[in-house]
């Protein structure tokens, strides 16, 4: 059974707030991870929208998830101004290394692979975001040594 | 008082490259040599040097320094601040925006021209005092205390402003039409949802001169008579997000923003609303439905925003360089700006050049600059010996230059007449080692991932050029395909629901009237570039 304490929480701290559901979105998925049917049903309730409508909005934006995603979000730029600047190699050695495609998680949950598109970082293309650090002037090599660096943290973590 | 001033560029750029501890170290390093007194460590927006790692400039030497490591930071301070001489080794010429006593003059100052950018890199963009000592919110002061509102709006009309969001509309019309509705709320919008690919000139403002921004939209609503702002800025500029908050709290504070500004019975006051990722929210009435916590899907127009906006009430949405724009063309009058740039095309444009191209970046230059001296001059030209094949202005729906072009003024209505724009001002520079079957593939990729899906043209047209591409750069395509996509363009242009979908096709036309024989080469399976691979259209023949 989940708990919802922290939802109504955050549904009330927006009290003041015109319109605040983009914003209770995403501070719940920040607290549970995703948005899963049970907090969304209970956002629904709460701030008396339809639960479709919510579905919709949460299906949306790309920073919203309503499934569960790995430890670490790793969010590669194909845009034009990485793309002339090779980032095609650079996904295909992270995908190799990581031996997952586009929008997969890894099977020890460390990794989520994901598009974004330009993050405005073009003159040091091509570039990446891992949660919220980004990295620039990738090459296929540095990318995956910079993904080591994360395995290597993950592990010794847990 | 402090004799020394060392400017450390703080934007997401630099940050990635190690940014932050090197300002630590500095403050630290500084303390140690016992120069506390003298020297002061300050963090600013963004120098307009990229990719050449951590960059600093100390005043008033006004010397810069790229590619500042950790471990150089001793060096720095026994070198140049106790034996006032240069490290030469991190030392940089190519500067973009002030003299002083040591440093020189480059091509990148010469044309350059800064009104959005004069505080960028200048000043602590988290200090009020700072952006106050540059004449900060005296436009807004004269506003209150000597203009009506009506005059304020005049001004911006004179002045021949026109919206640097991408669609060039003059400010100041704009402006008059939510002016002249009567309503209990008006709003205004700041629209930071840039994500034009190549863009990231809003996030520079936003980062290096916030207080612009704040103080722009403030003479806004009192010009419209809107007492109500909002920032929507894209969910992942984290820093733009903090940034912003900080100065809006210290306007509030200083009494710049709230119920009574500058003690004058106008009320103003401003509120951020983050993004969550979509493209397409960059379009205002998509940006509106966000803002009232909905899907971003774009409105049927009309009804315009400056009437019906917000929660219905008249609303206007304007750019970040637009409203940065705003208090000096107040504070210098109408006739100062009209005197920078063309005739049709008044004031500056701040580009950012990215692609192949040797030095990318954020510049600002008047208008009538031409390509040449924006790649060649400014942008030191193409890297690693190769040529120029072909330029993008304004983002990924831009429309498509080539070296015939190379000597055409930049102007809305030179770009007009060659059917391309100045759009969002992304300038990406590609080389003769692109394929351009491949590169139009991957704009429209962005499409079909960035399409809202409310229309057919737009969801379905893009999919299916996607489609046509991948069988042309895999050797399966036929004249055919060729044709329909030609006529798939046209269509969407024509029939699309908003400017997404209109405009999602530009670039594909562009390319077929410049590049069309590169195209029909690939339905025999030539790539000149060597780029596509057609072992697949091979294998399957076999």
């Amino acid at each position: 059974m989940t708990d919802y304490t922290a939802v109504d929480k955050i549904i009330t701290s927006y009290a003041a707030t015109k319109t605040p559901l983009i914003y209770v979105l995403k501070d719940v998925q920040k607290e549970y991870g995703h948005l899963s049917e049970e907090l969304l049903t209970r956002i629904a309730k709460k701030i008396d929208i339809p639960l479709s409508e919510i579905y919709g909005v949460a299906t949306f934006y790309s920073l919203f998830t309503t499934k569960p995603k790995g430890k670490h979000i790793v969010r590669c730029c194909n845009n034009a101004p990485c793309y002339v600047k090779d980032s095609k190699e650079v996904l295909t050695q992270i995908k190799s290394y990581l031996g997952i495609e586009t929008g997969e998680t890894t099977p020890d949950g460390l990794f989520t692979l994901e598009f974004t598109s330009c993050l405005g970082l073009c003159a040091v293309a091509p570039v990446m975001m891992i949660d919220n650090e980004v990295y620039g002037n990738l090459t296929p090599e540095k990318a995956v040594a910079i993904l080591k660096d994360y395995k290597v943290k993950g592990s010794s973590n847990a | 008082m402090h004799r020394i001033h060392i400017l450390v560029a703080m934007d997401a750029h630099t940050i990635s490259q190690g940014a932050r501890s090197v300002k630590d170290a500095l403050v630290k390093e500084v303390a140690l040599a016992g120069l506390a007194d003298d020297v002061r460590v300050v963090e600013t927006g963004s120098l307009g040097i990229y990719d050449k790692g951590v960059v600093l400039v100390i005043f008033p030497d006004a010397v810069y320094y790229v590619g500042v490591k950790m471990e150089d930071v001793s060096e720095i301070i026994a070198e140049h601040l106790l034996k006032g001489r240069v490290v030469e080794r991190l030392h940089y010429l190519d500067v973009p925006s002030v003299e002083g006593e040591m440093g020189e003059k480059s091509a990148r100052i010469c044309k350059q021209e800064r009104i959005v950018l004069k505080n960028a890199g200048v000043i602590d963009p988290e200090s009020i005092e700072e952006y106050i000592a540059q004449d900060g919110y005296e436009a807004l002061g004269k506003a209150l205390t000597e203009m009506t509102p009506e005059a304020v709006m005049e001004e911006v009309k004179k002045s021949g402003m026109q919206g640097r969001g991408g669609a060039f509309f003059p400010t100041g019309l704009k402006w008059g039409f939510a002016a002249k509705e009567k309503s209990d709320e008006k709003y205004i919008i700041c629209n930071a949802d840039e994500g034009e690919p190549g863009t990231f000139k809003d996030r520079l403002i936003l980062e290096g001169d916030p207080h612009a921004v704040i103080e722009g939209m403030a003479l806004a609503g009192y010009a419209v008579g809107a007492h109500q702002g909002y920032v929507y800025i894209r969910g992942e500029y984290h820093m733009s997000i903090a940034r912003v908050k900080r100065a809006i709290e210290q306007a509030r504070a200083h009494g710049l923003l709230g119920k009574n500004v500058f003690g004058s019975p106008f009320a103003f006051d401003i509120e951020i609303r983050e993004g969550a990722g979509a493209y397409i929210c960059g379009e205002e009435t998509a940006l509106i439905e966000s803002i009232e916590g909905k899907r971003g899907e774009p409105r049927n127009k009309p009804p315009f925003p400056p009437s019906v906006g917000l929660w219905g009430k008249p609303t206007i949405v304007n750019n970040v360089e637009t409203l940065a724009n705003v208090p000096q063309i107040i504070r210098r009058g109408a006739e100062w700006y009209k005197g920078i740039g063309t005739a049709k095309s008044p004031g500056t444009k701040v580009f950012t050049m990215v692609g192949n191209i040797n030095n990318p970046g954020l510049i600002e230059v008047p208008m009538g600059i031409t390509l040449r001296e924006i790649i060649y001059d400014i942008g030191h030209g193409i890297p690693n010996g190769k040529g120029f094949k072909l330029a993008q202005l304004g983002g990924t729906t831009g429309g498509i230059l080539t070296s015939e072009h190379l000597d055409l003024p930049l102007s809305v209505e030179s770009l007009r007449e060659i059917g391309a724009g100045m759009g969002s001002g992304a300038l990406l520079v590609v080389d003769d080692s692109q394929c351009v079957v491949g590169l139009v593939k991957n704009f429209v990729e962005f499409f079909v991932h960035e399409s809202c899906g409310i229309c057919t043209l737009c969801r379905e047209g893009n999919g299916r050029l996607l489609e046509i591409l991948e069988r042309m750069t895999s050797g399966l395509g036929t004249a055919k395909d060729l044709q329909l996509m030609e006529e798939l363009a046209q269509t969407m242009t024509r029939g699309a629901f908003c400017g997404l979908g209109q405009a999602a096709p530009i670039p594909i036309i562009g390319c077929l009237r410049y590049f069309r024989e590169e195209f029909e080469q690939h339905l025999d399976k030539k790539c000149k570039t060597g780029k596509c691979s057609f072992e697949a259209a091979d294998q399957a023949a076999a």
